[in-house]
């Protein structure tokens, strides 16, 4: 480790916290803080244990900020990351723009043939793994098994809209605060839009036709809205637009929600011990419309390292450790298999005391379900099913967001949230240069 | 007292602040201008080269931004009116004598202390949300239906919780502007037959005028940034109803990575503020002089 | 304003006074008790007020997740750090124009407070390039600087109102004494405006302490500050209000107690040249 002038003053200013280093390689990890990463920072002897001339510090971030830092920091060259937490939006366009090292030559007992496939694809640029996944999720049904038998229901493992309208119908009351569907609401390119964008696949519609062209003025997305304002509107939780995943995992706990659509992780939650309802709560596979695809999204926080770190070898070190099938055995070993991170590795779900788990089998194939580079029934020109990987999407997003928003906080009707969306993408692209 | 010398010796101690503020302004305010006329996006490295105007057209004509206008106008006259009012309602109610002065002060002024983020996240989980705040609890409780805020009044309910965080610093100040008013002058009013309003009307309140025109300037100058808060609770939405001009910055800078339209928006947001600044000091400007 | 009151009056000025303060507090003592809860209990419907299971264990858990201690010593730093640098620059500058105003002393002041206009978030990119060339990002050096700048105008507008109340006779006496003017500031002027003194840096330390864009944006690791570790416990997946309390309790307790204890010489001196 170089010592810096910096840091050497800083050193005999305060008390050294750290010992005086001698061939040790300092690495800085910046991570999102879900459970299952802060889980690892609590395992760390283990990669001590094994890699003793490694130190680990981490920057442990909400993911808004998270992501507005990592961006800013690898697209200015500041290199203050040695290894980065990003989603398979970031990938393909930061893997295009050369920003992240390649992780081809990874230590043959991380084996990558095990990845699944559709997360796998995910994270690949151009034959490339350029991030190695640490959990993937899917989203799906959640629904109260009671609350269904006593309507005198029974929920399929593969629901169409159809079935979850029924449902979502027979469980209301809102008398008792108890409302048959919780979705998404909040305004955001990773809130209400992965929902619906995820939801609209299963419609048959897409975000742009092969040329770019928006396609907000079309049939399917009118459809796909309609449905969610109605069941939103009829069934669901007063308040809506501002719920974002948090808000529905609390009224979900407490026995509000009949039905919730979100993220496969939720599952470990709601069945957890902060929930009135683990033991009622059954699975389903995300909702379709019989037309080949369903209404559920990919996603996998991965690790990635940017081209620019100059300690690329202690950073593989790293990775090979914190995504390798050792990790989950540690993890089972720990803490249980129901705490191992979910999605990432065919073994894991071929384990059989990993399929007692009464989520496993349906996050499978959940995932397995999603396509990230074939999404949508019609052809589009992008990669990505709650999202369009292009730089753009977190922008335009968040607006036509904000406008289905409007429509469910009953400012807006669908057909002028949808002039809306349709224009403001219109200009976006168009001035992008997308559209000639 | 201005002799010669010291008055160089004024220009010598005021000259580093001045230098150094100069220096702090001139760079990033240079910096910003120059963006703002490039291509630049730190997501399309390649994409670079003059862009005219391009950014500010883009950014000025773009459909959300009259409405962020208004809207960061009625936030920040909106926290204006509730502190300045409120702080003198509080000033005026805690400058009695009462038992415990000293503890009941702290209690006011504690909302300064908490950061910004934390009172949005506060506010919005614990108090506004419509089915487990505590403001729903309570309606629930006198056999209300509850309200939601954050969707039916999203603007109005961040002006609130702004307004929570801004009330102690408006207290204080009019709190010692208060304590500094004679109280010879308010027995000879009170001698001379004039009531409690109309005390309040012809002494205290000129007397305040000073103070409340540092609570305006300050104010204003940190509510034209705010954006934290939106972030937090409604992300602009729904719709674009709380959609304010940093937060539309915000937008095009840490979105969209849009470094040259968000150096556009940043110099539209410093010329619309010195806009703000020029009316504000024509109007309360004179109370300054001393 | 010591005025006689009967106690009827005072009984009921204090109720009043009372209500209002708790009623504003009230959203922070709820934060606290949050703070003991267990996670479920925290969003229990109907809210439990003080009936719930005491627990310490939010307290165990962040402290457990990350080293409180390291952001704490950073956000002293930087706050003591740049209220010093501040008031360095902002005494004399605050002494000249106090004493020695010029016709355009005004307008300097509305300059400086519109240094402050710019919104942060609109520089954000060209500062972050200027500290990395710097080499500035993630140092505590840095952060002193850059919150020194912006709380300058309202140091030196401050200190500059509460100067403009000293008689300048006092000050023309000791010159006449002999005394140079260096001796002046630091021992005539500085002693008379400790008051003023006392509260600008009480404001400036709480300015410094919540300043939560620069302090997040421009830090990693090595100066990163409470707002930093509150930002890792904000709007994880899963439930997170009593953790968040507890963490938010942690970061706002040193401020908190310090405002405490100095609320008489915060509000002395916070005249603003609100006194005649």
């Amino acid at each position: 480790m170089t010592v810096s002038l910096r840091a050497l003053l800083g050193a005999t200013a305060f008390v050294a916290l750290t010992g005086v280093a001698m061939a040790e390689t300092t690495i800085t990890v910046a991570t999102v803080n879900n459970g299952d990463m802060i889980r690892m920072q609590g395992l760390m002897d283990d990669f001590y244990a094994k890699n003793p001339d490694i130190k680990v510090e981490w920057v442990t971030l909400e993911e808004n900020v998270l992501r507005q830092n990592v961006t800013t920091d690898i697209a200015t060259n500041g290199g203050q990351y040695d290894v980065l937490t990003i989603g398979t939006y970031e990938v393909p366009i930061w893997g295009k723009q050369g920003w992240l090292a390649s992780l081809n030559d990874l230590p043959a007992d991380y084996d990558v043939d095990d990845l699944l496939p559709a997360i796998r694809g995910g994270l690949t640029v151009d034959g490339n793994l350029m991030a190695s996944p640490f959990y993937g999720e899917s989203s799906m049904v959640m629904y109260r098994k009671d609350l269904m038998d006593a309507a005198g229901l029974t929920m399929s493992d593969a629901p169409t809209w159809t079935e979850i309208e029924a449902a979502a119908k027979a469980m209301t009351d809102k008398s008792k605060e108890q409302y048959g569907i919780c979705l998404r609401g909040k305004a955001g390119w990773g809130e209400n839009m992965a929902f619906l964008t995820a939801m609209s696949n299963s419609f048959g519609a897409r975000w742009f036709d092969e040329a770019w062209v928006p396609q907000f003025d079309q049939p399917e997305w009118k459809a796909t809205l309609e449905t969610y304002l109605r069941v939103m509107t009829e069934y669901g939780p007063p308040g809506a637009s501002n719920n974002g995943f948090n808000e529905n995992l609390t009224l979900f706990q407490q026995g509000k929600c009949g039905m919730w659509i979100d993220a496969t992780v939720a599952a470990s939650f709601v069945t957890g011990k902060d929930s009135t309802v683990a033991d009622k709560v059954g699975f389903a596979l995300a909702p379709d419309n019989g037309l080949g695809k369903r209404g559920n999204w990919l996603w996998a926080w991965s690790l990635a390292i940017p081209a620019s770190s100059q300690k690329q070898d202690a950073a593989k070190a790293f990775i090979n450790w914190a995504t390798n099938k050792d990790y989950l055995a540690l993890v089972a070993s720990k803490e249980g298999w129901a705490n191992v991170p979910p999605g990432t590795r065919t073994s894991l779900y071929s384990n059989p005391e990993y399929a007692s788990i009464p989520f496993a089998k349906m996050t499978i194939d959940s995932i397995n379900a999603a396509d990230p580079n074939a999404p949508t029934v019609k052809p589009v020109p992008y990669v990505g099913v709650q999202f369009v990987a292009i730089p753009e999407f977190q922008g335009l997003g968040t607006s036509v967001g904000q406008e289905f928003s409007a429509a469910l906080a009953g400012q807006k009707s669908v057909d002028e949230a949808l002039a809306a969306a349709q224009a403001l993408v219109t200009d976006e692209m168009t001035a992008a240069g997308y559209i000639k | 007292m201005a002799t010669q010398s010291s008055r160089k010796a004024a220009r010598a101690m005021l000259s580093p602040t001045v230098i150094l503020l100069l220096v702090w302004m001139i760079v990033p305010l240079a910096m910003t201008l120059w963006f703002s006329l490039q291509r630049y996006n730190l997501l399309y490295p390649d994409r670079t080269g003059f862009n005219d105007f391009g950014n500010y057209t883009r950014f000025v004509l773009s459909p959300a931004f009259g409405g962020a206008v208004v809207n960061t106008l009625v936030l920040v006259v909106g926290v204006l009116a509730i502190t300045v009012i409120l702080g003198i309602l509080i000033a005026l109610l805690i400058d009695q004598p009462i038992w415990g002065q000293g503890i009941v002060r702290i209690l006011v002024i504690s909302p300064f202390f908490i950061m910004p983020p934390v009172a949005a996240l506060i506010w919005k989980n614990m108090f506004m949300n419509p089915t487990n705040g505590l403001f729903a609890e309570a309606a629930k409780f006198i056999g209300l239906s509850p309200y939601d805020f954050l969707g039916n009044a999203p603007l109005a309910s961040i002006i609130l919780i702004v307004a929570w965080q801004w009330l102690p610093f408006a207290t204080l100040i009019l709190l010692t502007a208060l304590q500094s008013l004679s109280s010879e002058e308010l027995e000879a009013a009170e001698m001379d037959g004039a009531g409690p309003v109309s005390r309040f009307w012809y002494i205290m309140l000129p007397h305040l005028a000073r103070a409340i025109t540092v609570v305006v300037l300050i104010q204003t100058i940190f509510l034209l940034g705010i954006f934290g808060e939106i972030l937090v609770t409604t992300n602009g939405g729904p719709g674009t109803s709380s959609t304010t001009l940093p937060y539309l910055i915000y937008k095009e800078a840490l979105l969209d990575f849009d470094v040259g339209t968000a150096a556009a928006g940043g110099v539209v947001a410093v010329i619309l503020a010195n806009i703000v600044a020029f009316f504000l000091m024509r109007a309360i400007g004179k109370n300054l002089d001393a | 304003m010591a005025r006689h009151v009967t106690t009827q009056r005072r009984a009921i000025n204090s109720a009043a006074a009372w209500t209002v303060a708790l009623m504003l507090f009230f959203p922070i003592l709820w934060t606290v008790l949050t703070s003991f809860k267990p996670e479920a209990q925290a969003v229990a419907s109907p809210p439990i007020f003080l009936g719930f299971d005491w627990t310490l264990q939010n307290y165990v858990d962040v402290n457990e997740q990350r080293d409180y201690f390291r952001y704490f010593v950073n956000s002293v730093i930087i706050a003591l750090g740049s209220t010093a640098l501040g008031l360095v620059l902002a005494i004399p500058a605050a002494w000249s124009m106090a004493f020695v105003p010029g016709r355009k002393t005004k307008d300097l002041l509305m300059w400086m407070l519109s240094t402050k206009m710019m919104p942060a978030v609109g520089v954000l990119v060209p500062i972050y390039l200027l500290f990395k060339t710097l080499g500035l990002l993630d140092t505590r050096v840095g952060l002193v600087v850059v919150l020194t700048l912006m709380n300058l105008p309202i140091i030196v507008w401050m200190l500059y109102t509460y100067f403009k109340e000293i008689p300048g006779e006092i000050l023309e006496a000791a010159r006449m004494d002999g005394a140079t003017l260096k001796s002046e500031i630091l021992y005539v002027l500085t002693p008379m405006a400790v008051p003023g003194i006392a509260s600008t840096v009480l404001l400036n330390i709480i300015l410094a302490w919540n300043e939560a864009f620069w302090t997040i944006n421009l830090t990693v690791t090595d100066a990163a500050p409470l707002t930093k570790f509150i930002s890792g416990f904000s709007s994880p997946q899963g439930l997170f209000y009593a953790k968040l309390s507890a963490a938010s309790t942690m970061a706002i307790a040193p401020i908190l107690i310090m405002g405490w204890f100095s609320q008489k010489q915060l509000v002395r001196g916070l005249t603003f040249g609100a006194v005649k």
